[in-house]
């Protein structure tokens, strides 16, 4: 590590103030969310886990990042390879396209949807003469959640793979792999900790999108109400116990990421360190 | 010759890297390609191991169309400039890489590949440091790694870039010497890219010497050091001093020095060549190209002389003969090269 700049009084100074900030800003409210949900017992918090609507929208929400994130991790693999790896024309704007979801407000990228395929929008009378429905279902929910979490896999590994360089993969060509055992061998292998990381931070904010999700849903509860949906419900309900409770699993999961990211950073710290010096 | 180059040609997208190299090696051999950056002498190795592909011409080894071949038929074992070696694999790993990857009829068994991964580890003195990943090695320890995964694979035909391009002079003349002897060792035909000339001298059987993607002469290391084809060679394969001068009737004028000029001298304005050591020094009223002295440094009987000869500044070297009132700053001297070499110029 390199020596940090000291400030002599500067540092306690800085570091007390970051940690009020953060508190204040970051535990807190957690804090409050975890207070709430437990304010009226145990059984009380327990109860509106297990209410049929609750446990559908944890099964949707399950199901729709679980149909996301392994989706947009393969398309910000493709994406990030041709970036890294290939100069073409267009190239500027396809990193561009990609950070758009960024960009743009959650409540649009839902939107988009409806617009296409909802009742009134460009193919939503050829959808009807199908049957098909995408708007209010299950694959309107699952296609607004991937495009609003379609940059994390690809933004973590675009810059990685760039620095990296095709070296590596022309060595082991020259070794005699084939394309396949380029790729398992040396290619992911290589970006596997950047690529692990994007998986988590989309899986997140996969089970966590509100805004698009909300826009394709309808609220129809126990079918298109994923958990963020299902915690906005029974907030309007007044029923704030429930809410709070089911605000807990999100949280959760949150923390869950937070410690499957630390503890995988420090079981294979060897490994991560061998990476970074070179 | 089992490795045939027949007017090879390479463009990107505006210039050309390679045009019409035509070039062998022979069985064993160890061939050097010398050239100053962007002079083609990676492409034309990036052909060979089939990184890249050639616009035109042909590539044969042992008769057989390489360029036809993928680059994992080929059966070169490549080493590159930075190694590429794999990050995430220890040392054993990385050598063991192109046995592993072998389709199971050809595979060695885990016993053989051990076996053979033990046996380079120590023909590279890389004993103890299999497990260690390449991170945690030193530059000379990263490029026998290197050597070593491309040597194992039993390639016919051996490339190496740059090989001891990101190392220090001291390691760079060790791994020198002994990277000879590996392949004297392996007998695998062998070309290496470099920049150093003198590198490429003391190492290779042959050499060849590139400019701006044309092949400008091939040879024996002594061979071209002491005829080289073009002032461009010459200038490249060593340290060396031009002087302006003109060959008119057979006589060779230069600054305010003339001399009958040999035989298969060119007429009109040439450039004269010489290496800055190869000169006899004269007082100021002997014979030879009159010089005044700019700067002189001395360290021991070895002599570093600045000086003016016209407009041109040039530096020459001495050897204990030079005489004492030369090595004053602004003192008249006369030197004649006892070597030289007349290009004509182009002015």
């Amino acid at each position: 590590m390199r020596p940090l700049v000291r400030l002599p009084g500067a540092a306690p100074l800085l570091l007390l103030s970051s940690l009020a900030v953060l508190g204040l800003l970051v535990v807190l409210p957690l804090a409050v969310v975890f207070q709430q949900a437990f304010s009226k017992g145990v059984a009380a918090y327990l109860a509106p886990l297990a209410d049929p609507d609750a446990l559908a929208a944890i099964r949707l929400t399950l199901l729709v990042a679980a149909i996301a994130v392994p989706l947009n991790a393969v398309f910000g693999l493709a994406a990030a390879w041709t970036i890294a790896r290939f100069e073409f024309k267009g190239r500027t704007l396809l990193l561009t396209l990609i950070d758009l979801p960024f960009s743009i407000s959650p409540v649009v990228s839902g939107l988009v949807w409806v617009l296409l395929f909802g009742a009134q929008g460009l193919f939503g009378a050829l959808l009807q003469a199908w049957g098909v429905k995408i708007i209010f279902a299950t694959t309107g929910l699952v296609l607004a959640t991937i495009l609003v979490t379609l940059p994390f896999v690809a933004r973590e590994l675009i810059p990685l793979m760039q620095d990296q360089g095709a070296d590596e993969e022309a060595a082991a060509l020259t070794l005699g792999a084939g394309g396949a055992a380029v790729f398992t061998r040396v290619t992911l292998p290589k970006v596997k900790w950047a690529l692990l990381y994007g998986v988590l931070l989309c899986n997140a904010r996969a089970m966590g999108e509100f805004g698009a999700v909300s826009v394709v849903s309808g609220h129809i509860r126990g079918l298109t109400t994923t958990l963020p949906l299902h915690i906005e419900v029974l907030y309007n309900d007044y029923d704030f116990v429930g809410a709070f409770a089911a605000a807990t699993l999100l949280a959760s999961l949150g923390l869950i990421t937070l410690v499957v990211k630390t503890a995988l950073e420090w079981r294979f710290a060897d490994e991560l360190a061998a990476f970074r010096r070179r | 010759m089992p490795l045939e180059i027949k007017s090879l040609s390479k463009a990107f997208s505006r210039y050309p890297a390679l045009s019409d190299i035509t070039l062998t090696a022979a069985e064993g051999e160890f061939l050097a390609l010398l050239g100053p950056s962007g002079s083609g002498k990676t492409t034309l190795l990036r052909i060979l191991a089939g990184l890249e592909q050639p616009d035109a011409g042909e590539v044969r080894f042992r008769g057989e169309d390489l360029l036809a071949a993928p680059v994992r038929r080929r059966g070169v074992g490549m080493v590159f400039q930075h190694y590429a070696l794999f990050r995430h694999m220890t040392v054993e790993q990385n050598i063991a890489f192109g046995l592993q990857v072998r389709p199971r009829a050809s595979r060695p068994g885990r016993a053989a590949i051990a076996a053979r991964v033990a046996e380079l580890l120590d023909l590279m003195q890389l004993d103890g440091l299999g497990k260690r990943y390449p991170s945690q090695l030193s530059g000379g320890q990263r490029q026998r790694v290197a050597l070593a995964r491309a040597l194992a694979i039993e390639p016919r035909m051996l490339l190496l870039d740059e090989p001891f391009g990101a190392l220090d002079a001291q390691v760079r003349r060790e791994l020198r010497r002994w990277l000879r002897q590996v392949h004297d060792r392996a007998g695998v035909t062998t070309v290496f890219v470099t920049h150093d000339q003198e590198e490429a001298l003391d190492l290779a059987d042959r050499v060849a010497v590139l400019r701006a993607g044309e092949l400008v002469q091939v040879g024996a290391p002594n061979d071209v050091y002491e005829n080289p084809a073009s002032a461009f060679v010459f200038d490249f394969l060593g340290e060396a001093c031009r002087l302006e001068g003109v060959v008119r009737d057979g006589r060779l004028t230069v600054a305010d020095w003339t001399t009958t000029a040999p035989a298969d001298a060119p007429e009109g304005p040439v450039d004269l060549f010489f290496r800055p050591n190869e000169v006899a020094f004269a007082p100021a009223d002997g014979v030879g190209v009159g010089a005044n002295v700019l700067a002189a440094a001395v360290r021991g009987a070895s002599v570093k002389i600045e000086c003016k000869v016209g407009e041109q500044v040039i530096e020459l070297q001495g050897l204990g003969q030079v005489p004492p009132q030369a090595l004053t700053r602004g003192a008249r001297l006369r030197f004649t090269p006892t070597r030289y070499r007349l290009f004509a110029a182009a002015r």
